[in-house]
């Protein structure tokens, strides 16, 4: 058997991708138009025009080294059908269409097998090949990346390039974890110029490589040795970034166009949740709001006619304001995000116990899996608080969560309750009956696979999961029952189409909240002993 | 990882692939006048609900039977009563009669789909599960990989979910009758068998080892005591399952006759359309068809066809044992396939599911025709991969399996496979000559063919060399 070695990745890999193969003609969303757009826009006019395009809703809104992505992605479009390249042919969807845009997802994925097998490489133990294929931690891991149920259904069905994206970010991860950290800071930073979304795990990144590239050694206590400062390698690393970024926006820069594209990268237009509510702090917030403004109408506290009649889960994004508490602004959200993340000296003084998560890595890295720790913390934080957060964003948390769970139990257990609650907050994306057999035999499989595998590779202090856990996920089940089964079915779908979405965004919340919580625990308290990587 | 939860993946898995595979297109779709098989089963609720029984099977001006006329035995026509009350619930328009012929749409799909969907997993997948579980030998890793194979073979997804068929019925419950015979309950495995002749008279290629085998059972229990209170409940727990089953046609013979007539269609010649069989191949170079009358090719492929199964369900009648009564099946259902009269492309996955990994590129033209080349491509490919893998991993297994792990490595895939990979790539990316249209469609039905054969005579070979002298069954990890 010890000649086995990797040769179960490669039929997983193909696996996968062939299985994707299946869903071509299955249900696309709207982001499907808005990528053939790009292409029209990326393939048909001059890169000046690019940010200032704007005949089609679906403007280009991504950095512009997506752009030059797209570029090329149209140069292969061509030989499929030259008609998807129209640059006013709105919602074209021609067989020839949906098989290169489907295909294109599928073939880009490479970039994430490439990343995940590099992940797995990290987590080889040893003992790996005394042990049955199906019980090593690589193995384990692979399946928990390459058929993640949340990855699949927002790229293959709902469509988008996620697992493109998502290739980079756990690449660059896996080169920090094999310690060649300026292939990882290159990484990250092409990923920051593909989408600026990542730019929330930015301050991980930052800190941990300035603290721990920068400062070629540390203290016996772990402390900060500050004559070992490496001037040298701080500016590597900043020529890196600077280059990569000079590269994507560097001819919008010459041309004086940076406003234009910022402006078009932050659109702070809109409101604070997404039609269907992120399971985040402010759908609980929301929730609240909404409670006691019933509350208040019903106890005659507050007039009806007063309170704002915009609705929150309408399907256009739209501003809105809070009935009863107060209302929510960008700057808000801002100030939370980096709360939760960065270093208040006034509180750690206060309370020196407690240590926000740039804090500790700061001021004690260990290694490499604190970075990864710190970076999930960042990812849920602003998924937690962010402004405008879409519910496809808990993937970043729950993808490099994964490699956590197949080396530590606690880790195990926060990655079962997260990534269950998280896939299924992700449900209302498909929402077509065509669909339900895929997502729910899909969310099933992927459970029961990360439930017995983990449990089996983490079999030695009892179960992973508390009891009140076990009953929340098991609620989970009953929700579900309720939004795809017995509410169509009921007589109030006509007066209250938003009750499911809100039934799941708040459940759901409730869940990641607390996962957001225990990890920040297992930060602190790792803090306080040492720890070897 | 504990079985129970690795055989729930690979059903689940199953359910998905097969889901993934019904998104594509079906037989017949948008292709009026006549449509295909999705419409003839869609007629077939829209007259069932709306006719009594009496006219179902016969013509009027109600029911057409040049239009997709019912042609399976009763079961399949109380399925689809079944189906169209339950379409009838949900829009009274997809079985109006006349006015629903050639009705499609998404929503009907779906029903459609989800029809087929419902009874595979009350029927076919419980079956597969059942017999890897309790059938099969060797480690509970083995077991689970030869589920896994079970359920991802494309031949029957692709024409269940594909070009749209309900044999996972009578698949399903003749494996049932099957798992019957192996756990030892005779009567009820028969009763499961007789529901299958009842919903696709097709069952017949298996028919004749189920009765070999009973027979010779009863046989050596002795019919003087034991074997014929056997016989008796066996031949009780049959009878009263057809009689069930045509009940409604048992009071006037004329009616019990015309089903007869529409389910055994001796008019309509030796064989139809290109089908990997010993005519099919045979008229290629000796034009059979006309050179002989009708009913010398029907005693011509009677007598080819005795032929072909009798020494195999001769062999098992002497010796009742379930090993035998396996290959039996094997051989009498390939038998029948090459030799009988007025075979159907599709009825070799009777044969295909019992050695599972074989070729399918027999269906590709057909498969063609319903615009299922991706999913074909794809389940096929993954199928290939998954199995190579699989086998590759389990080198280590009983002897029991040995003999046909030697026949899978020899013949199928340094040879057939390859030899399949290559005949359908080549019949879809090359246009035929002009004055030979039907090249391709014949070199991939002739090729099948010549593997076919030599899988025939593998197996009977096999089964007269007798089963490997069982030692002690080592269960190995």
């Amino acid at each position: 058997m010890a000649a086995d070695g990797w040769s179960w990745f490669p039929v997983l890999a193909a696996g996968v991708s062939l299985f994707k193969c299946l869903f071509i003609s299955s249900y696309r969303s709207t982001d499907f138009e808005v990528h053939r757009n790009w292409l029209a826009i990326t393939h048909n006019l001059p890169v000046s025009r690019w940010y200032h395009e704007n005949s089609s809703e679906w403007t280009l809104d991504y950095p512009p080294l997506f752009a030059w992505f797209e570029f090329g992605l149209s140069h292969v479009a061509r030989h499929f059908d030259g008609d998807m390249l129209l640059l006013h042919k709105q919602n074209y969807a021609s067989p020839p269409t949906v098989l290169f845009q489907r295909l294109s997802v599928i073939v880009t994925d490479g970039v994430f097998i490439l990343a995940a097998r590099e992940c797995c490489r990290c987590v080889q133990t040893q003992r790996a090949s005394q042990k049955a294929v199906l019980s090593r931690p690589s193995f384990i891991l692979a399946v928990l990346l390459l058929w993640n149920f949340g990855l699949f259904i927002v790229d293959h069905i709902h469509f988008q390039y996620n697992g493109f994206l998502f290739g980079f970010l756990l690449l660059s991860v896996a080169k920090h974890l094999q310690a060649q950290h300026l292939q990882g800071a290159l990484l990250f930073a092409i990923l920051l110029n593909l989408k600026h979304i990542y730019l929330y795990v930015a301050p991980a990144y930052g800190v941990y490589l300035l603290r721990s590239y920068c400062f070629t050694e540390s203290s016996t206590d772990g402390g900060i040795r500050w004559r070992s400062f490496s001037l040298l390698r701080l500016l590597a690393l900043g020529s890196v970034v600077m280059a990569v970024c000079g590269l994507s926006f560097g001819p919008f820069i010459v041309m004086g166009q940076l406003p234009q594209v910022l402006s078009r990268l932050f659109p702070f237009k809109r409101g604070l949740c997404h039609a269907y509510w992120a399971p985040n702090a402010w759908a609980l917030y929301n929730a609240l709001d909404k409670v006691l403004a019933t509350l208040g109408v019903r106890l005659k506290l507050l007039k009806e006619a007063e309170l704002p009649q915009a609705s929150m889960t309408g399907g256009l994004v739209q501003e809105f304001q809070h009935s009863v508490l107060p209302s929510v602004s960008p700057s808000v959200t801002l100030v939370c995000t980096l709360l939760s993340i960065l270093v208040e000296t006034v509180h750690s003084c206060v309370f020196p116990r407690l240590k926000p998560a740039l804090a500790s890595i700061w001021r004690r890295p260990r290694g490499a899996r604190g970075f990864l720790r710190c970076l999930l913390l960042c990812a849920l934080g602003s998924y937690m608080f962010g402004w405008h957060v879409h519910e496809k964003a808990i993937l970043i948390a729950i993808l490099p969560l994964s490699i956590l769970a197949v080396e530590s139990r606690e880790d195990a257990g926060i990655f079962l309750l997260l990534s269950t609650t998280g896939h299924y907050s992700l449900f209302p994306l498909l929402f077509t009956p065509t669909e339900l057999p895929i997502k729910v035999c899909l969310m099933l499989m992927f459970s029961l696979f990360s439930f017995s595998a983990l449990r089996k590779l983490h079999s030695a202090d009892g179960s992973l999961l508390h009891p009140l856990e076990v009953v929340y996920l098991l609620g989970l089940g009953m929700v579900a029952l309720f939004s795809e089964v017995l509410f169509p079915l009921s007589p109030w779908k006509q007066r209250l189409p938003f009750l499911p979405l809100l039934a799941t965004s708040v459940y759901c919340s409730v869940g990641v909240s607390y996962s957001f919580l225990r990890l920040y625990a297992t930060l602190l308290r790792s803090d306080s002993k040492p720890k070897q990587h | 990882m504990q079985t129970w939860s690795l055989i729930s993946i690979c059903v689940l898995l199953g359910v998905v692939v097969r889901w993934g595979v019904s998104l594509n297109s079906y037989s017949g779709a948008g292709k009026p006048p006549m449509f295909g098989d999705y419409e003839a089963q869609r007629h077939w609720q829209e007259v069932t609900y709306n006719l009594p029984i009496r006219e179902w099977y016969f013509n009027s001006t109600n029911n057409d039977l040049a239009y997709w006329g019912l042609d399976y035995p009763p079961l399949t026509a109380y399925h689809s009563w079944l189906c169209a009350y339950i379409a009838n619930i949900i829009n009274p328009e997809w079985v109006k009669l006349h006015k629903s012929r050639g009705h499609e749409s998404p929503e009907h799909k779906l029903f459609m789909r989800t029809t087929v969907l419902v009874v595979d997993l009350l029927l076919f997948i419980p079956a597969v599960v059942l017999y890897c579980l309790y059938l099969t030998d060797g480690s509970s890793k083995k077991k689970v990989s030869v589920l896994l194979c079970i359920l991802l073979y494309p031949g029957i997804i692709l024409i269940d979910y594909g070009h749209f068929q309900y044999n996972g019925v009578s698949l399903g419950l003749a494996l049932w009758g099957i798992l019957g015979l192996g756990l030892g309950w005779d009567a009820l495995g028969s009763i499961a068998f007789s529901l299958a002749l009842n919903y696709k008279q097709m069952e017949l290629y298996h028919a004749l080892p189920f009765f070999c085998y009973l027979l010779g059972k009863c046989f050596k229990a002795g019919l003087i005591g034991h074997g014929f209170f056997l016989l008796v409940r066996i031949a009780a727990a049959v009878v009263v399952t057809f009689a069930l089953c045509w009940l409604p046609f048992l009071s006037d013979p004329a009616q019990a006759l015309q089903v007869v007539r529409r389910i055994f269609p001796v008019a309509r010649g030796l064989f139809e359309d290109k089908v990997a069989n010993t005519w099919c191949s045979l008229n290629v170079l000796i034009k059979i068809r006309t050179l002989m009358s009708s009913d010398a090719q029907l005693y011509l492929s009677l007598v080819f066809t005795l032929l072909a199964v009798l020494p195999s369900s001769i062999r098992l009648l002497t010796r009742p044992t379930f090993w035998h009564f396996k290959l039996a099946l094997v051989n009498s259902s390939l038998g029948f396939f090459l030799f009988s009269y007025q075979v159907h492309e599709k009825s070799i996955l009777l044969a295909a599911l019992l050695i599972v990994p074989f070729p399918l590129c027999s269906m590709l033209p057909l498969l063609l025709k319903d615009g299922l080349l991706v999913p074909y491509a794809v389940t096929s490919t993954g199928f290939l991969l998954l199995s190579i893998y699989l086998l590759s991993a389990l080198d280590h297994c009983t002897e029991d399996e040995l003999q046909l792990t030697t026949y899978r490595k020899l013949f199928f895939f340094p040879f057939k496979s390859d030899l399949g990979c290559i005949v359908s790539i080549t019949s879809v990316t090359l246009d035929p000559p002009s004055h030979l249209p039907d090249l391709f469609p014949v070199l991939v039905s002739t090729t099948a063919y010549l593997l076919f054969l030599g899988t025939i005579i593998h197996f009977n070979i096999l089964q007269f060399s007798g089963p490997p002298s069982k030692k002690s069954q080592k269960k190995s990890n």
